[in-house]
Formats: C-alpha cells, sequence, structure tokens
C-alpha cells in the first residue's frame, strides 16, 4: 500500500495570504545558502581575477586582459575554441571517426591542454581529500602530507618487485599509495577522535614529518637514493620501472601526454558524490559534520566517523600523490618534495567548490589552468614573465580563500541593500 | 622576592625527580666533549641513579616527572654508550658547546618572535595559522626597505608594518565578517606568499637582493670576553636577539601582570563575559591580532636582515608553522613557549652540525619540532589547553 502524496508535491501554501507569501526566515536563509551555492564562488573568482588584473596593471604597466590571455592559451583550454573537421582514433580499434576538436601531434593547444589535464588529476583528488574532511566537519591542512605519502610508496613499490607483471605492478602500487596516505591522515582522525587533538595543527605537523621523511628517504646517503652508477650526489629516489607505469592515452608518452590517471580522477568525482549522498556512511559523516552532538544523540558513533572520514580523505590524497609518480613524475627528487604545494592548493579547489563534486571537478579545472598557464615551460615570456605570473596564481588563490571564506560577508552586503530598501520605504 | 622564588622550587619527591631528570642529562654529558670518557661505565652508572630516583618520585605518586626522570636515564644511558663509542674527532666537530648554544638562539629567536605573536592572538580568541605569511611578509618587507631606504631601523619598521596590514586583514575577516578563522589564516599565507614572492621578482628581478643591504647589527659585549664558555656564546649576538629576550619578559608581564592582559586573556576565555563588564571584544581582539602580526613579522625580519641577509621566495619555509607547534607546545603561556623555542632552536643547530656523521640521519632531526607537537597535542606529555574561546567568532547582542 502506497499512500498518494498531497497535491502538489506536498507544498503547502500559506493560507493567510494565498498563493504570494513572503517566505519564512529559514526559507530565506535557504535560498541565499542556494544562491550563494553558485553566485558566491563566481563573485569571489571574478573578484579576485579583478584584483589581480589591477596589481598586474599597477605593477608592470601591461594589458591585464593580455596577460589573461596568454595564461588561458598557456592552459591549452583555447583547444576547445578551436573547432574544426578532426579524426579521432576509437580504442582498440583501427577505425577512426569524425572529431570536433584537433587531437594530432601538430596542436599547440592540444599539448598545454594535456599538462592542464595532469595537473587537474592531482587537483581533483586533493581537493576531494579535503571536501570530504570538510563534510565531516573537519579541516584536512594535510592534504600535502598524505600526498607525499602517496608518492613516496608509489615510488617505492614501482622501482621494486621487478619482474611483476606490469598491470597487477601498478594496481598494488596504486594500492599501496592510498592506503598509505589513508594510514597517514587516519593518524590525525585518530588523535582527534581519541583526545580530541584539533586535527588542524595535527596535519600540519604531519605535513612536515612527511616532508622531511621524504627528503631523508631520498636525499644524499638516504635509505632510497638511486643507485645509479655515479648517482651518489643525486638526491633523487631510484626511476619507477617501465611496467609500473601508466599508459599514455593522449599525446606523446615522451612529451608528457595524458595518462588514465585522468579516469580515476574522474571515477573518484563520482564515488565522492555516491559515498556522502547515497550510503549510509556517508550520511553519518554529513550529519557528524552538521552538528556533533545530534549526531551522537541519534546514535552515530562521532569517532568512528572522524577517523573514517580522515582516512577516506587521505585515500584521496594519497592517490594524487601515487597517480602523479606512476603517471608523469617517475622519480621524486628532494627539491621537488620541497616545492609540491598540490596539497595546498587543493585546499583552495575544496573551498572555490563548495565541497561538492561538481564544485571540486570545475574549480579544479580553473586552478590547473591557472598553474599551468603561468608555468615558464607554458606561458609566453614576451606577454608576462612567467616567475611572476606564478606569484600572480598564488596571490589569486589566496584571493579566492579569502573571500569564500567570508560567506557573511555577501550576507552582510545583502544587509546593507535591504536595510537600504526599508530606509527608502519609511520615508 | 628572592624568596618568592625559592618557594616555587620543587621540593620533597618532585624535587628528587627533576634531579633525575639532570641526572640523565649528566649520564650522557660526561661521555660528550669537554670530558669525553671513553668507557661507558660512569653513563650506565649515573643513568642508574637517574632511573633510581625516577622511580622512587613515580612511587610517592609524582608520575609524569618520575616518568619524565626514567626516560632521560634511558635515553642518557644509550646516547652516552653511543657517544664513547663514535671517534673523539667527530665528537669535537659535532659537540662546540658555545657555537652549539649560539646557534640555537639564532634560530629560536624567529619562532620566539612569531611565537610571542601568536600567543596574543591566540589568547585574545583568534586563531592565526597565517603567522607564516607574517612572517614572510616582514622578511621580504625588512629587506625590501632597509634596502631602498639604506636603513635597517626603517626596515624593520616596514617589516612590522607590513604584518600589521596582513593581521589586519586576517583580524577583519576573523572579526566582522566573522568567517572561519583558519581559513582566512590559510588565505593570508597564500597571499604573502604571492605578493612578497611578485614583489621580489618585480624589483629584483631574480637576482636576489644586493649583498649590500644595511643589516641588524650585532651588540659586542667586549668584557665578556674572557668569560669561559659565556663569552663565546654572549658576547657577540645579534640585537634582535637581545630583543627577543626582552619581547619574551614583556609578554609575559603584560599578559599576566597588567589589566590589559586580564582583560585580553577575558576576551579569550569568555567573551560574553568580557562584554558583559564592559570590555570591548572587537577591539581587544583587533588589536591582538594586528600586534601578532607586528610580532611575526619582526621574527621573519630578523631571518633577512639580522640572520642570512638576503630574501628568496617562501623563505621562512615553515618556521611559521613551528612558531604555532612553539605555541601550542608551550601552553600558551610567553615562558614555556620561549624555552620550547630553545629546543627547537636546537633542534635546527644541531641538525646543521650532524652531517659530520650521516647526512641522511641529520635530516631527520629537522622533523623533531613537528612529531613533539604531535606528542604534546596527544596528550602524552602534560595537556595542552587552548583558550576557551579560541578560533570562536563572537557576535555582539
Amino acid at each position: 500500500m502506497t499512500e498518494t502524496p498531497p497535491e502538489g508535491g506536498g507544498k503547502v501554501e500559506n493560507p493567510r495570504q494565498g498563493g504570494d507569501y513572503a517566505p519564512s526566515v529559514a526559507a530565506r536563509v535557504a535560498v541565499w545558502h542556494k544562491a550563494g551555492g553558485i553566485a558566491v564562488p563566481l563573485l569571489t573568482t571574478l573578484l579576485a581575477f579583478f584584483i589581480g588584473g589591477l596589481v598586474v596593471l599597477a605593477t608592470t604597466g601591461k594589458n591585464p586582459l593580455t596577460t589573461y590571455k596568454a595564461i588561458f592559451e598557456g592552459s591549452g583550454l583555447n583547444w576547445f575554441l578551436e573547432v574544426g573537421s578532426y579524426e579521432i582514433g576509437i580504442p582498440w580499434t583501427e577505425s577512426r571517426v569524425w572529431f570536433p576538436w584537433d587531437t594530432s601531434f601538430n596542436s599547440f593547444a592540444a599539448l598545454n591542454l594535456q599538462q592542464t589535464l595532469i595537473v587537474y588529476v592531482s587537483l581533483v583528488l586533493t581537493g576531494l581529500a579535503v571536501a570530504f574532511a570538510f563534510r565531516c566537519g573537519m579541516f584536512n591542512i594535510g592534504g600535502q602530507g598524505q600526498y607525499l605519502v602517496g608518492a613516496i610508496v608509489a615510488v617505492w613499490i614501482g622501482s621494486e618487485l621487478p619482474g611483476l607483471p606490469g598491470l597487477l605492478h601498478i594496481l598494488v602500487a596504486i594500492v599501496a599509495g592510498a592506503l598509505s596516505g589513508a594510514v597517514f591522515a587516519g593518524i590525525a582522525g585518530f588523535l582527534k577522535a581519541t583526545v580530541g587533538a584539533h586535527e588542524v595543527i595535527s596535519t600540519i605537523m604531519l605535513n612536515y614529518v612527511a616532508l622531511w621523511v621524504g627528503v631523508f628517504l631520498f636525499g644524499l646517503g638516504g635509505p632510497l637514493q638511486n643507485d645509479n652508477v655515479g648517482g651518489e650526489s643525486v638526491p633523487v629516489s631510484n626511476d619507477v620501472l617501465e611496467e609500473s607505469k601508466l599508459n599514455v592515452f593522449w599525446g606523446d608518452p615522451l612529451l608528457q601526454g595524458l595518462h588514465v590517471g585522468f579516469f580515476v580522477a574522474l571515477a573518484a568525482l563520482v564515488v565522492y558524490w555516491i559515498t556522502l549522498n547515497r550510503t549510509t556512511l556517508g550520511y553519518e559523516v554529513r550529519a557528524v559534520g552538521f552538528n556533533p552532538e545530534a549526531a551522537r544523540y541519534g546514535g552515530i558513533s562521532v569517532a568512528r566517523n572522524y577517523v573514517l572520514a580522515m582516512a577516506i580523505s587521505g585515500t584521496f590524497a594519497g592517490l594524487a600523490g601515487t597517480l602523479d609518480i606512476l603517471g608523469w613524475q617517475f622519480r621524486l627528487n628532494t627539491n621537488d618534495i620541497f616545492i609540491s604545494s598540490i596539497g595546498f592548493v587543493g585546499i583552495a579547489v575544496a573551498l572555490l567548490g563548495r565541497n561538492t563534486a561538481i564544485g571540486v571537478a570545475l574549480s579544479g579545472l580553473l586552478f590547473a589552468a591557472l598553474l599551468v598557464g603561468t608555468s615558464t615551460r607554458n606561458l609566453d615570456p614576451e606577454i608576462f614573465r612567467p616567475e611572476l605570473a606564478s606569484n600572480l596564481t598564488l596571490l589569486i588563490q589566496g584571493l579566492v580563500v579569502l573571500f569564500v571564506g567570508a560567506d557573511v560577508l555577501i550576507l552582510y552586503l545583502f544587509g546593507i541593500r535591504r536595510r537600504a530598501r526599508q530606509r527608502q520605504a519609511r520615508t | 622576592m628572592i624568596e618568592r622564588l625559592l618557594a616555587r622550587l620543587p621540593r620533597g619527591a618532585r624535587a628528587v625527580a627533576v634531579g633525575g631528570i639532570v641526572a640523565g642529562l649528566a649520564a650522557f654529558w660526561v661521555a660528550l666533549p669537554p670530558l669525553h670518557l671513553r668507557t661507558p661505565i660512569p653513563s650506565i652508572l649515573i643513568g642508574l641513579a637517574a632511573l633510581a630516583l625516577g622511580g622512587y618520585a613515580i612511587s610517592r605518586g609524582v608520575k609524569r616527572l618520575g616518568w619524565g626522570a626514567v626516560v632521560a636515564g634511558v635515553a642518557g644511558i644509550g646516547l652516552g654508550y653511543l657517544a664513547t663509542r663514535s671517534s673523539v674527532d667527530h665528537l669535537d666537530q659535532v659537540v662546540v658547546w658555545s657555537a652549539l648554544f649560539a646557534a640555537m638562539l639564532r634560530y629560536a629567536t624567529p619562532l620566539a618572535f612569531a611565537a610571542m605573536g601568536g600567543i596574543f592572538s591566540e589568547r585574545s580568541g583568534v586563531t592565526n595559522i597565517g603567522l607564516e605569511g607574517m612572517m614572510l611578509s616582514g622578511a621580504f618587507f625588512g629587506i625590501f626597505a632597509a634596502d631602498k631606504l639604506s636603513s635597517w631601523p626603517l626596515g624593520l619598521a616596514a617589516a612590522a608594518l607590513s604584518g600589521a596590514l596582513f593581521a589586519l586583514v586576517h583580524a577583519f575577516f576573523a572579526i566582522h565578517l566573522r568567517a572561519d578563522q583558519i581559513v582566512g589564516g590559510f588565505a593570508i599565507n597564500f597571499l604573502a606568499l604571492g605578493v612578497t614572492g611578485y614583489l621580489f621578482i618585480d624589483t629584483y628581478a631574480g637576482e636576489g637582493t644586493p649583498p649590500d643591504v644595511p643589516e641588524i647589527p650585532d651588540v659586542h659585549l667586549s668584557f665578556l670576553e674572557g668569560w669561559y664558555f659565556v663569552g663565546p656564546i654572549l658576547g657577540q649576538l645579534n640585537l634582535m636577539i637581545w630583543l627577543a629576550f626582552a619581547t619574551v619578559l614583556l609578554s609575559w608581564l603584560v599578559l599576566f601582570k597588567t589589566p590589559i592582559g586580564l582583560r585580553l586573556r577575558a576576551v579569550g576565555e569568555h567573551p560574553r563575559a568580557a562584554d558583559t563588564v564592559g570590555i570591548s571584544v572587537y577591539r581587544t581582539r583587533y588589536a591582538a591580532v594586528v600586534l601578532s602580526g607586528a610580532l611575526a613579522a619582526l621574527g621573519g625580519a630578523y631571518l633577512s636582515i639580522g640572520f642570512v641577509n638576503s630574501f628568496n621566495q617562501n623563505m621562512t619555509a615553515g618556521r611559521g608553522f613551528i612558531a604555532l607547534a612553539v605555541v601550542i607546545c608551550g601552553n600558551w603561556r610567553p615562558f614555556q613557549a620561549a624555552a620550547f623555542a630553545l629546543l627547537f632552536g636546537f633542534s635546527s643547530a644541531l641538525a646543521q652540525r650532524l652531517p659530520a656523521y650521516s647526512e641522511s640521519a641529520a635530516v631527520l632531526f629537522q622533523a623533531l619540532p613537528y612529531v613533539l607537537t604531535l606528542i604534546a597535542v596527544a596528550g602524552v606529555i602534560g595537556r595542552s589547553i587552548p583558550p576557551a574561546a579560541v578560533g570562536r567568532p563572537y557576535k555582539k547582542q
């Protein structure tokens, strides 16, 4: 027996005012949140780019739009704009079909776009790592450390175990890398669940532990330093074995084409959405995120969810490190470990993406394009110096994070407008 | 005065436990220069004494200090034994006490400045993850102003001002807009990295800062020259190191001995109550955060124009986060924090010298502050209890 829902899909109209009634406060806040869900990130991004443009104008006197256009072209996103009539091969067959974009080797835009998408893979995953913990009410600043641990384990497994069949080797490396990230992040979750240590502090500290352990392992005289002949003075790991490298499905493997890890990142987005919105685990995680006390009262183990949410976060970040190693870096040197900041950019990705799957997918693309578009390899130095531009990227990232954190700013502005209207109405 | 200080000394079992810790350290010390005894027997005997003292203290109910003595005793025996096995040459090369202590003071100074800033901010109830960025801005604007205006005092002033400005942004978002303080502080780190990097490349075009930038001078105390041990450490220290000592003392005085400090702490513990008795929560928090930015920036300026005399992109390299660790380990108290700054400074100084033994193992020493902080927040050595209202925005009614 099924009950028929009331007419109008359960919506109850306010009987006193008929159809045209003022929404309740709660409803208004909900609308703001909904509008804020799209409007705030967009406004934030525009504002950040606007300020960045002012900086360009003030310091170099160059037209910011020309600079942004150069960055856009450096990122390869203009590939999508150059629509024409091309052909593309269908995997595992000899046949070729019509395709609107140029996939041949002589498209510069395609080369650049491959780089952007390579960075996109790790940004989506580190973004999800931050976002998942956020949904459980935790701020995972440790994405960088978890990323590094995943990368370290991937280098180790990828360069050892010779003779293992290719696919199995890759699988072992990926599982081990992701698990190590999970365990590493789990430490912070465990500390929060058991002794109440704030996860921000513990993940910051774990970041640096991972960094120095990496430097120790691959540094001069370290246990995992390369065993190349004459390589004693180079602080770098061994290369991962040929059979454990990921397949490149777009572009030239020798020119850093796009590896199949791209599909792993896309799958991770789907897994993230399903886990959060369609499983008991996700329900509990979100309940704890909304209000731990209420969740506890409702019979949910808060401690268990803290540990699990951190471990899942760490899995995403560890996966990012693993895919970077197996997909295009193939080795780690100590300088990479010092310089790498993918995990931190992941925070900006998650914040701008509002911790949703679709949001992370979009903001990940924005930041990947910014990072690659301002790199020395891709930005035209005639138009803007890449060293300057990469700092401009940092600036824009900072502004985005700053503004996104202040939803109240938007509500505040709404408030000013409403008050002004009321004042007008009164006079 | 002296009687009051004496009254604070540990007594009874506590004194025994402290004696045990000292004995544990001594067990290691006898095997090092200048004594370097070549047999492990004295180390073992003194270490056993430390164990006995610790055991006695534990049996009398002084658990924490007693276990500290036991750990010190075991570590003293182990390290003392290792030291007797290593060659005298190596030992003499690594353990030059006066140089180690001088280096410790140099490394601890930026941490101490930033940590005092962190204490002010967090005691008023505003988390400051942005210490790193404020330090970095101090490092850049310090050397930038010192270079352009050819004067180090103006460099220091510009550094403090830049840190205060970044802190003001953080304060506005944290206090007035009630944004998440961790997100805001994190944004400050990104912003400072971008701004300093951008201006650095824009002004110095990747060639680095010029070598003839005016530096913060050293203080020569010539009367100390002949003194054994103290002379080489304190005889020629940078002005900022002495200022760091003064800052720690002043911070303690202000926070715990003045009405201002009482108000500041009240705002951080229970803002509503403070508001009720007429303390302006917003104004107090603004002042504390801005002060914290200025202090952190002074620490950064010491790095660029007092210590290494150049600037590089991201030159603070996580020191702001170590300062945060210092604040937490030091339980939000100036003297305890200063002690941890010294400890972390010592581990850096040691890491710089240990490569004589093993280059790779020395690197692991750099991770020590972070591991210690993890242990501290896990509540293994003492419980670190933050101010009650830290990180929570306050809304006036």
